[in-house]
């Protein structure tokens, strides 16, 4: 398949790296030390954690460069940042300062309400939001070598994850068991490439690792979206928003990797304080939703 | 045969695939707690973040355990397992099981941007065929202790080095079709 060439599987191997782990918001170098010293596989750098962004509004971009490279030289796991939506300089400028992922993300403000960026482009990896199949298959197209359900991000509610990972596992079950002569009408249906769907056919599974974000705010809700297929997770807010960041990203990596052990799971909740206070999002409005961005 | 793969976090699941392309018959274990390693033949150590397993052993009681089996039983560690199986690592110094008498750099590439799959030559794991290794944020082997055997060289540095009845390699076979390291692995296991 031409979308699995060599530079393609350099970027999806480091996802492969990644797996099984936890990726950590973090929006400066003292919280990323603390990411770090807790386990997690990689941090994620943005200017305000989704939380913030919901609060104060405004526009959101890519974080501040001496915050990224600060935040480079502090830790030896890999670094992320974000982008806007189809705000390819900024990429560009990630790529420069030599980022190990960049997430082109439904929390920053989008730059284009039309196109995401051409990843393919790039040397370095992308990693891409989705609520369904057709979009996580788009991204690929596009590029993406790793992808994450999107989850309503800053809600500490994960409602929005569970549906996300749900309905993308049941659209790759389903397709398995479809005809061929029904896959270019379900390419057309959902709106991603031929080759692509057709790869899910046959292997059941998307060919970037799948992992989920957007709400995960205790122990538990890391067991929850790893037994729904996620193959890693991303915790943005769920961590230094709530009273006890430095125990509670403890917690989240401990409960991760034996999350089908419930005992495992019992353990790391045990002292945690307060979680970050959680949203309703079916009473958010349309216009706050985070996850509906992305085409 | 019962072989074992560390599954705390990283590309567990490559290497079981790797596993059993290798041998399609082989019981594959995941180890995520100390009880797991009972009755293995040997263990893999994936790739991944070091200082995240290295937490998670410390989290789950399994660096007592993994230093105790790597001392009976055959060990295969890639990149990150390379990095933990070393008596040193540098860039920076860390915490390591120290099983095999190694000095590993950890990230001496450079970043993600300098990851990449090279083909190498080799006459040691069986025919002349050259052997794909891909290179992710990948360690550097500075000096390889006595009875270590270099079977696999990139840039003159040793990719794949035999010592002390293990195996440490810092590239990926797991994430190349390419059967034969995990073969090697294999047929140095006593069930």
């Amino acid at each position: 398949m031409r979308y699995l060439d060599e530079a393609f599987r350099v970027k999806i191997g480091l996802a492969e790296m990644l797996k099984g782990g936890v990726i950590m918001d973090v929006t400066d170098a003292k919280q990323a030390e603390i990411a770090e010293k807790a386990g997690a596989c990689a941090v994620m750098a943005l200017e305000r954690v989704p939380a913030d962004i919901r609060k104060e509004g405004g526009v959101a971009r890519m974080s501040a460069i001496s915050t990224i490279r600060e935040i480079m030289k502090t830790v030896s796991i890999p670094v992320m940042a974000k982008v806007r939506i189809g705000h390819f300089a900024e990429a560009q400028v990630l790529e420069a300062l030599e980022v190990d992922y960049i997430d082109e993300s439904e929390v920053l403000t989008p730059a284009d309400e039309e196109f995401h960026i051409n990843k393919r482009a790039f040397k370095v990896p992308f990693v891409c939001g989705c609520r369904n199949l057709g979009e996580a298959l788009r991204r690929i197209a596009e590029g993406a070598a790793m992808i994450r359900t999107k989850g309503e991000a800053g809600s500490g509610n994960i409602v929005e994850a569970v549906r996300h990972m749900r309905t993308i596992i049941r659209e790759m079950k389903q397709l398995t068991v479809l005809g061929e002569e029904e896959l270019v009408a379900e390419s057309k249906k959902i709106g991603a490439p031929l080759e692509l769907v057709e790869y899910v056919h046959k292997h059941g599974k998307l060919p970037v690792p799948n992992f989920s974000a957007g709400g995960i705010a205790t122990p538990a809700d890391a067991a929850l979206a790893r037994f729904l297929g996620a193959e890693a997770v991303f915790v943005g807010s769920g961590i230094f928003k709530s009273s006890d960041p430095e125990v509670r990203a403890k917690a989240i990596v401990k409960a991760n990797t034996n999350y089908t052990d419930p005992k495992a799971v019992l353990e790391a909740s045990e002292e945690l304080g307060e979680a970050m206070p959680g949203l309703d999002v079916s009473k958010l409005p349309e216009s706050e939703l985070m996850q509906t961005r992305g085409w | 045969m019962k072989v074992g793969v560390l599954a705390l976090q990283g590309d567990f699941e490559a290497h079981a695939a790797a596993l059993r392309r290798a041998r399609p018959r082989v019981e594959i274990v995941e180890v995520r707690q100390s009880h797991h390693l009972e009755g293995l033949a040997g263990l893999i150590i994936p790739g991944g973040e070091s200082t995240t397993m290295l937490k998670l052993m410390e989290y789950y009681g399994l660096f007592e355990s993994l230093r105790a089996f790597g001392a009976r039983k055959p060990v295969f560690g890639t990149c990150a397992g390379a990095i933990l199986l070393a008596t040193e690592v540098l860039n920076p110094a860390q915490a390591s099981l120290g099983l095999v008498d190694l000095t590993v750099e950890r990230n001496a590439y450079g970043r993600q941007l300098d990851s990449r799959v090279v083909r190498l030559s080799t006459h040691e794991l069986g025919g002349d065929a050259e052997l794909e290794a891909v290179l992710i944020r990948a360690p550097i082997i500075r000096r390889v202790g006595a009875g270590g055997r270099v079977l696999v060289r990139y840039q003159n540095d040793p990719v794949l080095v035999e010592i002390g009845g293990h195996l440490v390699a810092t590239f990926h076979p797991e994430l190349s079709p390419d059967p034969r390291v995990h073969e090697r692995f294999l047929s140095r296991l006593e069930p």
